[in-house]
């Protein structure tokens, strides 16, 4: 299996969407298969348009606000001593996270196609926050699917969702959790896909969805490659950039510009949600191993039983609490480009004290996994490393669970 | 010698009626019950769908989601699932049997174990959900061999094209979606145009039998008597449910409601 160059990874795929061969695919009922061909069909042509690339770039710039900060962790840097720490703060974008990307390039294609609805999934709240948001923007009506346990530990994400004017429709059946939202909404698609678009939260599902989102994401390189450049004159002759990984939309669209170089340059290093320290259970599907099998449309590394029946997950993180990964990251671990590693809850936890304590900044809990690993390693490595930590959430939408694991304090009153 | 399921077909054709296939999940509500319904309702369906329950589904509604809970909660495991049709192929009446699932089951089996150990239990058919057309292609040819039928299925959003590659590469049995929903919903197309589209598929492929699922209940079972073979498995679902939660007996009472399918189409 070999990661080309010069092609975008989102376009390696081969005829039936699969990457390296296994990868990814479009296991789905047969109903879904025109609409997702003619989405395909519409991707395919505009990804490479003139205009709809002006137009996603105005939305991408006036409306989200890109860039985003690129900042050095002065403090955080002194305080590890070793590499310097420095943070792309995705989470300045319009909404707090990185999913506003996807979900702006999903409606301005739902538009195009003259749907008026536009279905989402989400497990932490931003996917569907934001799809709410840009529904909102460009006159959808919006329909989010979202775990009985997410709603009741996202609230602040619900509430926003539901004042952009988005029906949230909790899903009750198996762990009540990001991949019974995924389920139901592919559910709802199927019964309703002559009128609806469907927005698919992150790089997992069919191979198109896969596409788009990546695609959408990888704005956050593309700013980055330019803010190292002003910076540093340069790419930097050591650089590691640290994501962590639940679907893999964020970690993707970071790595993306610079997928091309070698990796003894540019290390990739994918932080997974370890879950509990004392649990068995946990969203790492790479990291520790799991078998390839098929989830919500895709061939993936899934945390599944021997029968194939996709085991329950468990993580402080909603946003990383889904058993199965990107195909797209997949096919990055079995090529070497990218290295995979877990954080349990605990470590992402301290991690969210430390960084809060020297830095005026407060990672959601899914980039504390990856502030988490890139702080430990970080102490290792030379002054002339550039760690960079894509701090892809807020903490907002986590004061609920902040508050009951480590006090009043840490939660500011914002 | 005509395979089991074409001759279902031909013996329903013989009476002039619509084959009757049932659907229901494999250990709902457990290993023994589904095996005692599948016994009693062979009585009056020609050919019987076995459901591998999975936990994440994509196109299954809400009463069959609830039986595939139920039995995975028990333990099912897939192997206990072919025990289940072997057991059921040893008694008398036993009429054909196809299975209905999602691939991951038949992956994480292996395709060619899976296939040997469905040939070994009597499994006579195959319906996979999330495998379609081209992607089939190479499963479908190794079930032929192994002389399982590989049911394709055809929706509404087919189109004629692919209609005609997806019919050439089926076997002798088709499986027409009436409408865009997942199982379960309710008829929301009038029946004039699902038989409009249903000649349209037999029109393509006159010898195939095709069956129409989706939406078919007792209420509009009748509407649809002039086709090869008619789906019904959500009511079933739902009736085993609401028999477990009126405490009364889902043998019986699933068996009698397939008897009033059967006579409301012969």
């Amino acid at each position: 299996m070999k990661l080309k160059k010069g092609i975008p990874v989102i376009d390696q795929g081969d005829r039936l969407g699969f990457w390296g061969g296994k990868f990814g695919g479009n296991f789905v009922p047969e109903t879904l298969k025109k609409p997702i061909e003619d989405l395909e069909i519409q991707f395919n042509k505009l990804k490479n348009d003139r205009n709809f690339i002006k137009e996603r770039d105005e939305y991408f710039k006036n409306w989200i606000g890109t860039p985003t900060r690129f900042i050095k962790l002065n403090n955080l840097t002194k305080h590890v001593g070793g590499a310097q720490i420095w943070s792309k703060v995705v989470s300045d974008a319009n909404g707090g996270a990185h999913k506003i990307y996807n979900a702006t390039v999903h409606c301005l294609l739902a538009k195009r196609s003259g749907k008026k609805v536009i279905i989402g999934d989400t497990g932490a709240g931003y996917a569907g926050k934001m799809l709410s948001m840009a529904a909102k923007k460009f006159g959808l009506k919006c329909k989010i699917f979202m775990g009985a346990k997410d709603i009741k530990r996202q609230q602040p994400n619900v509430k926003a969702m539901k004042k952009n004017g988005a029906d949230v429709i909790p899903v009750y059946s198996g762990s009540q959790t990001l991949v019974d939202a995924v389920s139901e909404c592919m559910r709802f698609w199927v019964a309703n896909c002559d009128t609806t678009a469907m927005c698919v939260g992150s790089t997992v599902g069919p191979a198109i969805f896969v596409r788009i989102c990546g695609w959408s994401t990888s704005q956050i390189s593309r700013e980055l490659k330019v803010q190292l450049i002003n910076e540093f004159g340069e790419v930097p002759k050591k650089l590691k950039l640290y994501n962590c990984v639940g679907g893999g939309s964020s970690s993707f669209g970071f790595w993306n510009e610079f997928m091309d170089y070698d990796k003894k340059q540019v290390e990739f290093i994918g932080v997974e949600a370890g879950g509990p320290s004392k649990s068995k259970r946990h969203a790492a599907p790479l990291t520790y191993g799991s078998k390839i099998g098929i989830l919500h449309g895709a061939a993936q590394y899934v945390n599944q039983n021997s029968d194939g029946q996709i085991e329950e997950t468990e993580s402080i993180s909603a946003g990383l609490d889904y058993p199965g990964i990107s195909p797209l990251h997949c096919f990055l671990k079995d090529t070497k480009r990218a290295r995979y590693t877990a954080a349990s809850d605990e470590e992402a936890l301290k991690a969210y004290q430390i960084v809060t304590k020297y830095e005026n900044l407060r990672p959601s809990l899914e980039p504390s996994h990856a502030f988490s690993v890139a702080i430990k390693e970080a102490k290792k490595l030379s002054k002339n490393t550039i760690v960079v930590i894509n701090s892809c959430g807020d903490a907002y939408k986590d004061r609920g669970i902040l508050e009951k694991k480590l006090g009043k304090k840490y939660v500011k009153s914002n | 010698m005509l395979n089991p399921i074409s001759l279902a077909f031909k013996k329903a054709k013989n009476e002039k009626r619509p084959a009757l296939l049932t659907y229901t999940v494999a250990g709902d509500s457990s290993k023994k019950q589904s095996l005692e319904i599948l016994k009693a309702i062979s009585n009056y369906a020609d050919i019987l769908e076995v459901g591998i329950p999975h936990n994440t589904p994509v196109a299954d509604g809400g009463q069959i989601q609830t039986s595939a809970y139920r039995s995975i909660k028990n333990g099912i495991k897939m192997n206990d699932i072919f025990k289940i049709v072997s057991d059921f192929k040893k008694s008398k009446n036993s009429k054909p049997v196809i299975f209905m699932g999602y691939y991951n089951m038949i992956f994480q089996y292996g395709e060619n174990n899976f296939l040997k150990k469905c040939k070994k239990s009597g499994v006579n058919g195959l319906i996979v959900v999330d495998l379609p057309w081209p992607e089939n292609k190479i499963f479908s040819k190794k079930c032929k061999k192994n002389s399982i039928n590989f049911i394709q299925l055809l929706s509404p959003t087919t189109s004629n094209k692919r209609l005609k590659s997806i019919t050439k590469d089926s076997h002798d049995m088709i499986y027409y979606i009436s409408m865009l929903s997942t199982t379960g919903g309710k008829l929301k197309v009038s029946p004039k145009k699902i038989l409009a589209n249903y000649n349209r598929i037999k029109k393509i492929s006159p010898k195939k039998n095709c069956v129409i699922g989706f939406g078919i209940t007792e209420k509009t079972i009748s509407n649809f008597k002039n086709t090869d073979g008619l789906v019904v498995g959500s009511q079933i679902c739902k009736e085993i449910t609401r028999s477990l939660n009126n405490r009364q007996n889902p043998v019986i009472n699933v068996s009698k409601m397939v008897s009033k399918l059967r006579k409301k189409i012969s």
